[in-house]
């Protein structure tokens, strides 16, 4: 299941949108999520339907893609769309028994559900497109302006890569574990929920001490190459915004009001 | 008999397009008491290999009889074939997490459902023969010392008696005192006890020195299997697919192509040293 | 004036109780004597704890001696100030391929330290590149690390290492978790670093085949010096590195075997055509 989640997970393809500066895809992110949980109405759905699949297809990224990221979510989903479903008050459509699905039910569990799957997907476009450094890069360098007020954007971004290096092999290791332990009899499936979290022990505490052990060896091998935090250093990509960019801030911008004037006006 | 493998493949992710064949068409049939040397490449298949025997991998396709029982059978408990089956990963001492190592040691047989006299007495059993030292008895696990570790992990196998030992790289990352010292120990518990050990190795010197057969894993499959020294008579063979034969061996085939009158059979230090012996006439 | 110079050099590891009361002094280096010319290739030989992994963390200024000097290209470790000189000056390369890859991609991984010590944009791009190539691993700049083999992560680890411009490396077990492919890998181009762009290296191991090509030896045993020589006069004293948990080639080892038996052969034998030569002259 694990391997389902591809938030982080980068596709190299060669496209205008793999191009783009990470902060102009932060931005349009951003947008596109504000947009996402403010329209309402058959033609907001439209436009954003329209705007999210045409930059799907200018991403060059398989659809499928996407669509696996829905995997790991779709309990959430489906819990999240039933209890829309049953519990907002309102006119009724159906009743059975005591349970009452309501106009205003039908109507809330279709757009709730509609918004997760586009939220997945949208952000989904943003990762898959862009390298987990260049994401750090972008954020680091869009959050800036707030280290003068002391917050550490550096060393946050710093830690947000390198968390992404490791997951990879926590997982794997977590693999590992799990099967030697299997080896030696443990049970991770059966018994109740306490007897479960008990069995978990024999692998959450050398799951633990091999991360402590890794981030001790990462933390003298960063300082051996003479790393001293984020001053005085210089970058290899620096972020420069090219003409493109432009071009995107503009899509986007204009995306954004025509979906608000849409909601306002109609 | 303990394993028959009758055409076990193994395919990660079947279907896609990401289909990676670990395991291809391996027939094998081990029997009780050998002591086995499992040598190839990385990504040769040999650890995949041995996971298939306690059950921590299923065959895509094949079977496998475990004393005469197929352990894919719906009725067949692979939690007891794994207690019967042991099994020493790479790196063992990062599996350890209770607060002593006896405890740690405990953790296997209690799995298995004995009694607490019963667990205890074998855990003691088991760290004496590794040759722990007492007095870490009750020491936490992680103060002990890389190849003290090491023994604490392989003697939390060894407290379930397995009838099969499987150990992956037991000496990955030892120094060659620590190398010595855990494949003696693991010969001596194979004199003992009896049981069959299949050892997993990239060390040729190491699996000359003390295992009666070889199974080479190429791509795989299995490209030769037989006794030591019929196994690395095909050294050029090894060589192609990036193994080699112990140095001995290339010795003692360099010396007969010198035009010495040799025995081109030994594959460890002490079966040259009596071949060379033999032909200068002081033995 | 040789690039590292350590004199009299001591490390004590202090553990401390709760309350910060000594608990007890464990002495990892015993005043060590030590001198590497620019140039060389060292080899650094001990069993594990023998104090080898704290000398090299010494020469890289990330522990400093509890008493003597140590001089790294004609700084003082102990001068606070010149730390990331002393760093910049002689890069070092760990034992664990993963732990020390800090980027997702592998030309962005060497460019690590070249940031961190302010480098012009462009010349970054440039000295990755010098980098990767010298390792042989240019044409995987774009990979991910998790993708590569054991020997191919420590070639990016030794790129890194280059991208800082050093005149010495530091190598602390680098081949110690990998297969013998890629300690093959890692060996043949840490020597090329050293003829062709004349690094001076430091090797740490304790496998003895890879000091065989070393300019000289050093071995360690509880925190000192007990060995030094060129690799064949270390090798002619099989029962001396046996003794300090170390052993020998398996030719050396047979050659040895065979002199104790009555045979003359010279001492400090390391390849096989050293003792065919030998041999024919017995008869």
């Amino acid at each position: 299941m694990l391997r389902d989640i591809t938030l982080g997970q980068y596709y190299p393809a060669d496209s205008v949108i793999h191009a783009l500066d990470p902060r102009t895809k932060l931005f349009g992110t951003l947008l596109f999520i504000i947009s996402v949980f403010s329209f309402d109405g058959l033609l907001g759905f439209g436009v954003i339907t329209l705007f999210m699949f045409g930059i799907i297809y200018m991403s060059k990224v398989p659809l499928s893609f996407m669509v696996r990221g829905l995997k790991a979510i779709v309990i959430l989903l489906l819990i999240a769309g039933a209890l829309n479903l049953f519990l907002t008050p309102g006119q009724p459509l159906v009743s059975l028994w005591k349970i009452v699905i309501t106009k205003e039910g039908v109507k809330n569990a279709t757009l709730m559900t509609v918004r997760m799957i586009y939220l997945i997907m949208g952000t989904s476009v943003m990762t898959l497109t862009t390298t987990p450094n260049q994401l750090t890069d972008g954020l680091e360098k869009s959050l800036r302006p707030l280290s003068k007020i002391h917050v550490p954007v550096h060393e946050i971004a710093m830690m947000m890569s390198i968390a992404l290096r490791f997951i990879p092999i926590l997982i794997e290791e977590t693999d590992k574990i799990m099967k030697a332990q299997m080896a030696r009899g443990a049970d991770f499936e059966s018994g109740g929920l306490i007897k479960k979290a008990k069995n978990m022990v024999p692998l959450l505490v050398p799951l633990f001490v091999s991360a402590f052990r890794r981030a001790n060896d990462l933390a003298l091998a960063m300082e051996a190459r003479c790393y001293v935090g984020g001053d005085g250093r210089t970058k290899m990509k620096p972020l420069v915004y090219q003409k493109r960019d432009l071009g995107g801030y503009a899509v986007v911008v204009i995306y954004f009001v025509i979906v608000i004037l849409i909601k306002t006006l109609l | 008999m303990s394993f028959i493998l009758d055409k076990v493949s193994h395919r990660y992710s079947q279907g896609t397009a990401y289909e990676i064949t670990a395991l291809d068409n391996v027939n094998l049939k081990i029997n009780d008491g050998e002591f086995i040397g499992i040598i190839g490449h990385t990504g040769s298949g040999k650890s995949t290999l041995v996971q298939h025997l306690n059950g921590l991998l299923r065959a895509t396709e094949g079977a496998i009889y475990y004393n005469g029982q197929d352990i894919y059978d719906k009725d067949y408990d692979l939690r007891d074939l794994r207690t019967q089956v042991g099994m020493v990963f790479q790196y063992p001492e990062h599996q350890l997490f209770e607060e002593t190592v006896f405890a740690d040691v405990c953790f296997g047989p209690k799995n298995q459902g004995l009694p607490e006299k019963d667990y205890t007495l074998r855990a003691f059993e088991a760290l004496q023969s590794v040759g722990l030292p007492e007095k870490y008895y009750y020491a936490s696990p992680f103060e002990l010392s890389g190849g003290q570790k090491r023994r604490a992990a392989i003697a939390g196998v060894l407290a379930m008696k397995p009838a099969v030992l499987i150990l992956d790289e037991p000496t990955a990352g030892l120094d060659p005192k620590g190398r010595d010292e855990i494949l003696d120990l693991i010969a001596e518990t194979h004199v003992h006890y009896g049981n069959t050990v299949i050892l997993v190795s990239h060390s040729m010197e190491d699996v000359a020195k003390y295992v009666d057969r070889i199974i080479v894993m190429n791509q795989g499959s299995v490209m030769l299997d037989g006794v030591p020294r019929d196994v690395f008579h095909h050294y050029k063979e090894l060589e192609e697919i990036g193994l080699a034969a112990p140095q001995v061996t290339y010795l003692m085939h360099e010396m007969r192509e010198a035009g010495m009158d040799v025995s081109t059979e030994p594959t460890t230090v002490e079966e040259a040293k009596d071949a060379i012996l033999r032909m200068l006439g002081r033995k | 004036m040789g690039i590292v110079e350590a004199k009299n050099l001591v490390h004590e590891y202090i553990t401390r109780d709760e309350e910060g009361n000594v608990e007890g002094i464990q002495v990892a280096l015993d005043h060590l004597d030590l001198s590497v010319e620019p140039g060389q290739f060292i080899a650094v030989l001990g069993h594990n704890g023998s104090g080898k992994s704290t000398f090299a963390k010494h020469i890289n200024a990330l522990l400093t001696p509890s008493e003597g000097t140590l001089i790294v290209d004609g700084m003082d470790v102990n001068d606070d100030e010149l730390v990331y000189d002393i760093r910049q000056r002689a890069g070092m390369v760990f034992q664990n391929p993963d732990n020390q890859i800090i980027a997702s991609v592998v030309q962005e991984d060497v460019g690590f330290g070249p940031e961190n010590l302010g480098v012009p944009t462009e010349q970054i791009w440039e000295r990755v590149e010098r980098s990767l190539k010298s390792v042989g691993m240019w044409k995987y700049r774009e990979h991910s690390p998790n993708k590569l083999s054991g020997g191919q992560k420590q070639r990016v680890a030794i790129a890194g290492v280059m991208a800082m411009e050093p005149k010495c490396i530091i190598l602390d077990e680098p081949t110690a978790m990998l297969d013998p492919d890629g300690r093959k890998e890692v060996l043949q181009a840490v020597h090329k670093l050293n003829k062709e762009k004349g690094v001076t290296i430091i090797l740490i191991t304790h496998y003895m085949e890879e000091v065989v090509d070393a300019d000289y030896v050093y071995v360690m045993d509880q925190g000192k010096v007990v060995m030094e020589g060129n690799p064949r006069g270390i090798f002619s004293q099989v029962d001396a590195l046996q003794e300090h948990r170390l052993d020998v080639p398996q030719i050396t080892a047979l050659a040895h075997e065979l002199k104790n038996s009555g045979l003359p052969i010279p001492d400090g034998i390391l390849t096989r055509q050293e003792l065919i030569d030998a041999l024919t002259k017995i008869k």
